[in-house]
Formats: structure tokens, C-alpha cells, sequence
């Protein structure tokens, strides 16, 4: 169980249930919904920009615990921020859960990502690395003002 | 494993060991496999009958005058008979090998559509369809201008047949159904279906891809005019499947693909296509798999379907009982008439998570939306959990998997 129990670590849980910026946007600037069409994870993901910075985010839908989770963590993280900082995080995050099973991640790259690195115990779980970018990869077609909902098999993940 | 008050029917402990692979270990605990439904394990005979094939047999099948052809032809041949008279079909004409149920809808939609489907005809399925008998028709109604309409279904998961008899009309053309739910496990009374269909004048396809490995399917009994399914499910090979039609249907419809083997003579001007089954096999077929197949048929009948269908029947009683005592959990599909599906849903707990805690306790169940998204809109939910059952599972096994949900709780309360 200890695997298992580190994939679903208390922060996970927590956000899991109570997730931050859970909300629709009245006023944004920019929007993207993210599909995995594998499972039917579906998030909508709002943005109010001005200029280079993230003021306001918020989403909606409905998914598993690792996505959700995942949403939550990186709305709270990007917001305020400024667009390269967020899209520098996804690179850093992306990175961390793409690296491969056994091999290693130093620390300091994992406290990089603050609250987040708690997702970082899902490399070990192949099957749900696609849950843990979902909400990121609604948030980069937001940035980049894709008309086409994004889905995580319309592209590398 | 005896039956409880009755002789013993079956042996699971002893067929168990027919499959290699559910002796083997999953994260380091026994595999517990529970996903019979995505797809069933493979029995020693359909192994070994592959290999036997791939060492000793393997050549081009219908062409060759050489020995390895015609042994090769004989087999699969041979395999096209056992099919036959599984289920009941009257000629061995009318069994047309295919890839499997998906490719077996998509034939009798491209074919039978451009053949008889017109303007402003109507083509019915249901709300429970799998993605693979609702897409085929959506684009062939496209193509053809023809409408699609929907049975729907009641909160127990179980198709609305008042609502059936009024879609019925002199321009339904077809009425293509599922007699076994894979994400509710319903069982539809497809017989009941058929005859209001004919005698609205109406052909019917059953999509039996979850029905042949569970219950006895008889074509002839049922009158239904294409019956699709998939060798994998049935414990045979992956690629291979079969489509019934009844001769008089196949004969009057288009070919689907062109190619080799479907032909009688070719010339620039005029090609003659061959007899039935033939017409509807373009090219070098899965020829493996054809005999792996019959090899699986020829298993299930050293069983006997019905000694399956009664032992399935116990275990999902079991399963029903057992499950319904978690707390938090909801059966998503309770229809008075159910085979081998248990899909939920859980408090606090989304499928997938459910998956893959139990996935790391050796447990396999499917999660998701079973390719059934119109099902998951229907019952208000992203995805269910499903435990799929098969004549190999045990009560013991059920146990570890309401074990394994406790622990899921444990995690998400």
C-alpha cells in the first residue's frame, strides 16, 4: 500500500476535495476546455490577463483525483503571476512527471515546484501521467488562444 | 468450487488452471482479473493451437494446390464450421470472418446502408449502444441522408420497448442493438425486439460481442438478421470476429472491401465477385486467429454454455450482495436482467482512483466510460468503476475486490 499511499498524499486528498479557484469566470480575456478522451476527464480552465499577468483564474468539470488535484495546485500557483513564469512551471512540472521510472529527480527540483511536487510521485503510475497534465495543457491552449478544445491524445503529453 | 445445492457443474479450480496467466502476479500480489468484459484470458488449447498452426501449418489459405495451403484452409475452414453450429447459423456461408464486432457493424452499416439505405430512412439503435454501433450508423446516415434514432432507457438501465414500438416505422430500415450491455450488464429481450422490428418489416443486427461468452446464442432461434462479436471475448485470439447474416441478406448487399479472395474473375471491365462467405473477405485473413478461435468455441463446449451461464449467474448474485454492502457505493445498471457486469460508482472516489488502488492490489477493473459516453450522459456521471466477471472468477475473488474498495475508502473516506 505505501506506493499507493504515496501517489494519494494528503495534499493531493485535500485539494481533491476542496479545490482552489473552483469557479466560472464572469470576465476573462482567454478559456480552453481539456478532454481525455481515454477516461472522460473534462475540465474547462478560465483566464483574466492584463497584459503578461494572470489576475484571475478559475475551472470547472469534473475528473479524477490526480487532475483535480493538479488544477487546483496550479491555479493557485500561476495566479498573479505573470504568463512566462506559469509556462516556465508547466516545463518544470512537465518535466518531473515525465521522468522515468527509477530514474532520479534531485530534491531541489521537486521544492521547485512548491505544493505541486506532490504530484510528482505520479511517474510511478504510467496510466495517470495524462490525468496530472490535463488541466495544464487546457491552460496552454488558453494562453495560446487555440479555438479547438485540446485533448491529451491530440498531441505529445 | 462447487454450486451450492446442486452438483457440482464446473470445476473452476481445475479450469483455472486452463489459463496460465491468472496464476500469475500483479504488483506482487495474485491477479484478480475482473475486466472479462474489455477482454477475456486465453485458455492453454487456443495457445497451443496458434503455436501449432505458426510451426507446423502456416501458408496462404484458398490459393495454394501445395500441402501447407491446403492443411492451412482445412483448419480455418474447419474453424468457420464450429462457429457454425455454435451458434446455430444454418450454413457455414453465412458466418463471415471479421476483425471483430467493430468491423462486423461497420460492414453491415457501409454495406447493407449503401445498399438499402435511402433518404429520409431511418436506422434505430439504442441509448446503451457502444461507441462502435452508434458511429458506424451516424456516418452511413450522414452519407446516405438517412435519420438515426434512439431507444432510450429507464434509470435501472433497461430499454424503453413502448418507446421502441413508437420509433418503429415503414421507413426504419434497421434496427441494430446490444444484447448485453458492456457498462450496465443489462440483457436486452433482443428476441422481443426482433419480432416487432419484422413485423414492422425491419431488418436487426445484434451486437453479441458481450453476449456469446455468457449466454447460449441460438441466430436461428432468434430470427435476427446480422449477429456480430468478437473472438477476444470469448477467449479467443484479439483481430479476429465474426459476422452473422442471414444468406439472402449477404447476397443482395454490396461487397464492403474490394480486393483478393473476394472475387471470382477480374477483368478492367467487369469483375465477378464471389460466392458468399467469400464476398465479404477481401484479402489474406486472419487465419491464426480464425483457428484460435475455433479452438476457443471447441473449450467452451467441453464447458458447456449453460454450465457458464448458471455459475455466472451464482457469482454475480454474489457480487451483487457483496458489493451493495459497501457503504457509499451505487450500482450504475440495475436491470432485472443482468449478465456478469457490476458497474459503480463511489462516494468521494472517482473511478480511476478506484482503479488504480485496486490495480495495485493485484486487482483488474476497468474504469472509465466504457466507450458508452451516451450511457454515462444518460445516468448524470463522468465515468463508472466495472467489474467484469467471467466462468474463471470465484466468490473469494469478489471478496478481495469489496476488500480493495474498503481501502479505497480508507484513502478518500
Amino acid at each position: 500500500m505505501s506506493e499507493v499511499n504515496e501517489l494519494y498524499q494528503q495534499l493531493i486528498l485535500e485539494h481533491n476535495k476542496s479545490p482552489r479557484n473552483f469557479k466560472k469566470l464572469e470576465l476573462f480575456t482567454h478559456d480552453a476546455d481539456g478532454y481525455n478522451p481515454l477516461c472522460g476527464d473534462h475540465y474547462h480552465v478560465w483566464l483574466k490577463l492584463d497584459g503578461d499577468t494572470i489576475t484571475d483564474i478559475g475551472f470547472q468539470g469534473s475528473g479524477c483525483a490526480i487532475s483535480k488535484s493538479s488544477a487546483s495546485m496550479m491555479t493557485s500557483a500561476i495566479k498573479g503571476g505573470t504568463i512566462a513564469a506559469a509556462k516556465e512551471l508547466f516545463e518544470k512540472f512537465h518535466s518531473i512527471i515525465m521522468t522515468r521510472i527509477g530514474d532520479p529527480i534531485p530534491e531541489e527540483k521537486i521544492e521547485e515546484l512548491g505544493s505541486l511536487g506532490a504530484l510528482a510521485g505520479v511517474r510511478e503510475f504510467p496510466a495517470r501521467i495524462k490525468c496530472a497534465s490535463l488541466a495544464w495543457h487546457a491552460l496552454n491552449a488558453a494562453l495560446t488562444n487555440s479555438e479547438k478544445a485540446i485533448s491529451t491524445e491530440s498531441g505529445t503529453i | 468450487m462447487n454450486i451450492a445445492g446442486k452438483e457440482q457443474i464446473i470445476d473452476i479450480e481445475k479450469l483455472r488452471k486452463d489459463f496460465p496467466i491468472l496464476s500469475t502476479k500483479v504488483h506482487g500480489k495474485p491477479l484478480v482479473y475482473l475486466d472479462n468484459a474489455a477482454t477475456t484470458q486465453k485458455p492453454n488449447a487456443v495457445l497451443d493451437v496458434q503455436n501449432v498452426y505458426y510451426r507446423e501449418q502456416n501458408a496462404n489459405i484458398h490459393r495454394g494446390v501445395h500441402h501447407l495451403s491446403e492443411t492451412a484452409t482445412f483448419e480455418y475452414e474447419k474453424a468457420r464450421g464450429k462457429i457454425k453450429n455454435f451458434i446455430n447459423a444454418s450454413d457455414s456461408k453465412e458466418v463471415i470472418f471479421t476483425a471483430g464486432t467493430t468491423a462486423g457493424i461497420n460492414l453491415v452499416a457501409s454495406s447493407f446502408g449503401r445498399t438499402f439505405l435511402n433518404s429520409d430512412d431511418e436506422v434505430i439503435i439504442s441509448a446503451m449502444e457502444h461507441h462502435s454501433n452508434i458511429v458506424p450508423w451516424q456516418l452511413i446516415c450522414e452519407e446516405r441522408g438517412a435519420k438515426l434514432r434512439v431507444i432510450p432507457i429507464s434509470d435501472d438501465g433497461e430499454l424503453l420497448l413502448d418507446e421502441f414500438e413508437k420509433l418503429l416505422t415503414p421507413r426504419t430500415k434497421i434496427v441494430s442493438v446490444v444484447y448485453v450491455s458492456n457498462s450496465l450488464g443489462t440483457i436486452n429481450p433482443v428476441k422481443k425486439i426482433i419480432e416487432l422490428a419484422h413485423h414492422n418489416g425491419s431488418k436487426v443486427l445484434i451486437d453479441g460481442a458481450q453476449a456469446v461468452a455468457h449466454t447460449k446464442v441460438d441466430v436461428r432461434e432468434l430470427d435476427c438478421d446480422f449477429f456480430a462479436f468478437s473472438g477476444h471475448k470469448i477467449f479467443g485470439p484479439t483481430g479476429i470476429g465474426v459476422l452473422y447474416g442471414k444468406a439472402a441478406l449477404l447476397e443482395a448487399m454490396r461487397p464492403y472491401q474490394g480486393g483478393g479472395d473476394m472475387i471470382l474473375s477480374v477483368t478492367f471491365e467487369k469483375t465477378t465477385f464471389n460466392d458468399l462467405p467469400y464476398k465479404f473477405e477481401a484479402g489474406t485473413p486472419n487465419i491464426v486467429g480464425g483457428i484460435g478461435l475455433g479452438a476457443a468455441i471447441d473449450y467452451v463446449n467441453t464447458i458447456g454454455i449453460d454450465a457458464i451461464a448458471e455459475y455466472e449467474e451464482e457469482l454475480l448474485v454474489y457480487g451483487t450482495e457483496v458489493l451493495q454492502q459497501v457503504k457509499g457505493l451505487r450500482f450504475i445498471g440495475t436491470a432485472k436482467e443482468k449478465a456478469s457486469v457490476l458497474s459503480f460508482v463511489l462516494d468521494n472516489a472517482h473511478p480511476h482512483d478506484i482503479g488504480t488502488i485496486l490495480d495495485r492490489e493485484g486487482i483488474a477493473i476497468r474504469t472509465g466510460h466504457h466507450c458508452t459516453q451516451p450511457v454515462m450522459q444518460r445516468f448524470g456521471i463522468p465515468a463508472t468503476a466495472r467489474a467484469s466477471l467471467s466462468f474463471y472468477n470465484t466468490k473469494e475473488e469478489l471478496d478481495i475486490l469489496v476488500r480493495g474498495i474498503e481501502k479505497v475508502k480508507e484513502i478518500f473516506g
